[in-house]
């Protein structure tokens, strides 16, 4: 499967032959497990396996939750009370559940981020990059129905202000609007089909992890120096990588154990700490709650989405220029959508022809400030839409923009690069010593 | 001015209410101390016993505790009633029966009934409902930090009524500077010495508060001990894997890793 030379699966015995000439899965198992894995990736690399882990974990208990759940505007909130009350052990298997959601948006976040740095998204890795940005979305519409489940009131208000979103695109919007909720406003019908399509689409993200996985272990994966492996034969391959099992599995899993001691410890002592204390509330049509704010993990979205209101001066050009098709809330709604659609364009948009961030002086800067300006915007949308908290996500949603629209192109033109390692040993032995050439001449079976 | 006058509020009545941050707009919360706080913590029967007894002598004559079956008043680790005086408990209230289209008196199956005043919301998870993002710039930290949520929003609420009332549109509101818009339309009511405690306990306002606080926290979260208990064992049996995994893995890479080698 992977393009870097290695041993591939011979079957040895007559069970094994006569299953491999009918149906190859234990080559395909073996290949995948034993992909040559460049030795020097550091801990940024542990991400995909949180990942796949949380994944599992969300549609584990997801899947016994909808047992003893029920999607009806009249009882919905009710059954949420009665898993937590009265199902054995259903309190813990939600708090699993709804923290685990946060668990999958940190993770993520992180795997983006070191994929940003080490410029992954780079050639010839922009399929990889393009099914993750499809898979983030799936994981945000997923994210945000399930959070209307529980049929509280930042679950009706937090629906309606995010359908009503595509009630802003001009000449379809309402009608879009009303196929979206199924009726005039949010309301069973809403709760049903949300219901239906939260269980439906992370088996899509399970699916499109899977192409994931494929596109990148047939490029083989990304490293911190962002040197290519050594593909000339399968001794020089060796000398640059290990296999995935062992050695990057325990590591991974390693790393997944801190991880999990941090999130039971979430789960056990502060469960209801990441969310909204009014989704307690059992949803009500006539009561408008004073902030309206998503979950975490949307809240740089969500600034991005408010900045853009109707003094600023672009959306008053547009306004004027496209007379009044894009006023200030279709513009919002194209900002936000448009900020991952410019993320999702990274490996065209950067012009740089060296791989990882580690030899770019300027890039740092930019990648850093880049870093900070999504905390900032995170905390910017937890905020009131008003006075400063506005020019503060006004500021924030223009360097998200100007970073991927002006300074990646413009950095790989003025950018003077740091010298690069030629290969990966090199890069390996530099941190771990000469004894590791050595060993690495026949690495443990 | 304002500030002031929460702060005296709230500190008048209660004792060492000491580091007193600057609160939002809410007004100010203190941080009491509740028995169920921390990784340990674990609910106090006799205050939980006390926090009932106040709810059904003064809370329950306008609120509701809709998702709380009074078979849980008999659960371990909750007031733990006797079974025979929970279903005493339970007989006290009447409940509306749809098959026999009448009220009968409440089985331990049943759950506490609606609130009976127009508008007075169901308390079964006020607890949770008000744990509001206390701290610097709504950041959070002194719920992260500090433990703050319901129970100490509910027994700060509970006593920092003023004398102040307003007329709107025919409806009183009484002053309360924790409550979210600065005025409830429940009027004060705990003065201390409102009960008479089963168990001896002296009455004060701040006790009484508290109790109700505590026992508003159990309706809400009856699974709390059992939860932390969960994530403790979880948490130590993760350790325990972690450590093991972090040797598997230094052993497993040490070859390659020469200079790292002891």
């Amino acid at each position: 499967m992977s393009g870097i030379p290695h041993d591939h699966y011979e079957p040895k015995s007559g069970s094994e032959k006569w299953l491999h000439r009918r149906l190859p899965i234990v080559a395909l198992i073996y290949d995948t497990l034993m992909i040559p894995t460049p030795k020097n990736l550091n801990w940024m690399w542990i991400w995909g396996i949180v990942l796949f882990f949380t994944l599992v974990l969300q549609i584990v208990t997801g899947i016994v939750l909808a047992m003893h759940y029920v999607p009806h505007v009249d009882m919905a909130f009710a059954s949420v009370e009665h898993i937590m009350r009265d199902v054995n052990g259903g309190h813990f298997l939600r708090y699993l559940h709804s923290n685990g959601a946060s668990l999958f948006f940190v993770a993520v976040y992180l795997h983006i981020f070191r994929g940003l740095y080490y410029g992954s998204y780079k050639t010839p890795r922009e399929v990889t990059w393009i099914i993750g940005i499809l898979i983030y979305l799936a994981m945000m519409a997923t994210a945000f129905m399930g959070y209307v489940l529980p049929w509280g009131q930042m679950s009706f208000w937090g629906a309606t202000v995010i359908t009503g979103l595509f009630g802003a695109i001009p000449w379809v919007g309402q009608d879009l609007l009303t196929w979206l909720q199924g009726g005039p406003a949010v309301g069973n019908p809403t709760l049903t089909r949300f219901f239906s399509l939260h269980y439906l689409i992370p088996f899509v993200i399970l699916g499109l992890s899977i192409v994931h996985v494929w596109a990148f272990h047939t490029t083989g994966n990304n490293n911190p120096t962002g040197v290519e492996v050594r593909r000339g034969s399968k001794q020089e391959a060796e000398k640059d990588t290990l296999p995935f099992w062992p050695y990057f599995v325990i590591k991974d899993l390693f790393a997944l154990g801190i991880v999990m001691i941090v999130f039971f410890a979430i789960v056990g002592f502060m469960p209801n700490y990441l969310g909204h204390p009014d989704n307690y509330v059992e949803a009500n049509p006539l009561v408008t709650p004073t902030h309206i704010v998503p979950e975490w993990y949307f809240l740089a979205f969500y600034a991005i989405l408010r900045a853009f209101t109707a003094d600023v001066w672009l959306v008053m050009l547009t306004d004027w220029m496209t007379f009044g098709v894009v006023n200030a809330k279709f513009f919002g709604v194209l900002a936000m959508f448009g900020s991952i659609i410019v993320m999702a364009l990274v490996p065209w948009l950067d012009t740089s022809n060296v791989r990882s961030g580690r030899y770019r002086p300027m890039f740092k800067v930019a990648f850093w400030l880049f870093m900070a300006n999504f905390v900032l915007l995170t905390w910017a949308g937890a905020m009131p839409a008003e006075g400063i908290y506005t020019n503060i996500a006004l500021i924030g949603s223009a360097y998200w923009f100007a970073y991927f629209l002006v300074i990646l192109p413009v950095l790989g033109v003025i950018e003077k690069p740091l010298p690069q390692p030629d290969t990966i040993e090199e890069d390996f032995n530099a941190h771990y010593g000469d004894g590791a050439a050595k060993a690495s001449a026949s690495p443990a079976e | 001015m304002f500030m002031k006058r929460t702060i005296a509020a709230v500190t008048a009545l209660t004792l060492g209410a000491g580091g007193a941050l600057a609160a939002e707009a809410e007004g100010h919360v203190t941080d009491f101390k509740f028995p169920f706080e921390g990784v340990f913590g674990k609910y106090d029967q006799a205050q939980l016993q006390r926090g009932l007894q106040i709810y059904t002598e003064i809370c329950s004559a306008c609120h509701g505790l809709i998702y709380v079956p009074f078979r849980t008043l008999a659960d371990p680790g909750g007031p733990s009633l006797s079974d025979d005086a929970m279903r005493e408990y339970a007989a006290s209230f009447e409940v509306f029966d749809e098959e026999i289209e009448d009220f009968r008196p409440a089985k331990p199956t049943d759950h506490f009934p609606a609130g009976t005043y127009p508008g007075s919301p169901d308390l079964s998870l006020m607890a949770k409902a008000r744990a509001g993002f206390h701290g610097p710039g709504g950041t959070g930290l002194n719920q992260l930090f500090k433990g703050m949520g319901g129970p100490e929003y509910i027994t700060s609420y509970l006593l920092a009524f003023t004398d102040e009332t307003k007329d709107e549109a025919g409806t009183i509101y009484y002053r309360n500077p924790v409550f979210s818009t600065g005025w409830s339309a429940m009027p004060p009511q705990l003065y201390g010495d409102d009960v008479e405690y089963a168990d001896g306990t002296e009455a004060t306002a701040v006790q009484e508060a508290k109790d109700v606080a505590a026992f508003l926290m159990w309706a809400a979260e009856p699974k709390m001990m059992a939860r932390k208990e969960a994530g403790f064992i979880s948490v130590m049996f993760l350790t325990v894997l972690t450590v093991l995994l972090y040797l598997t893995n230094k052993r497993l890479w040490a070859p390659y890793k020469p200079k790292k080698q002891i």
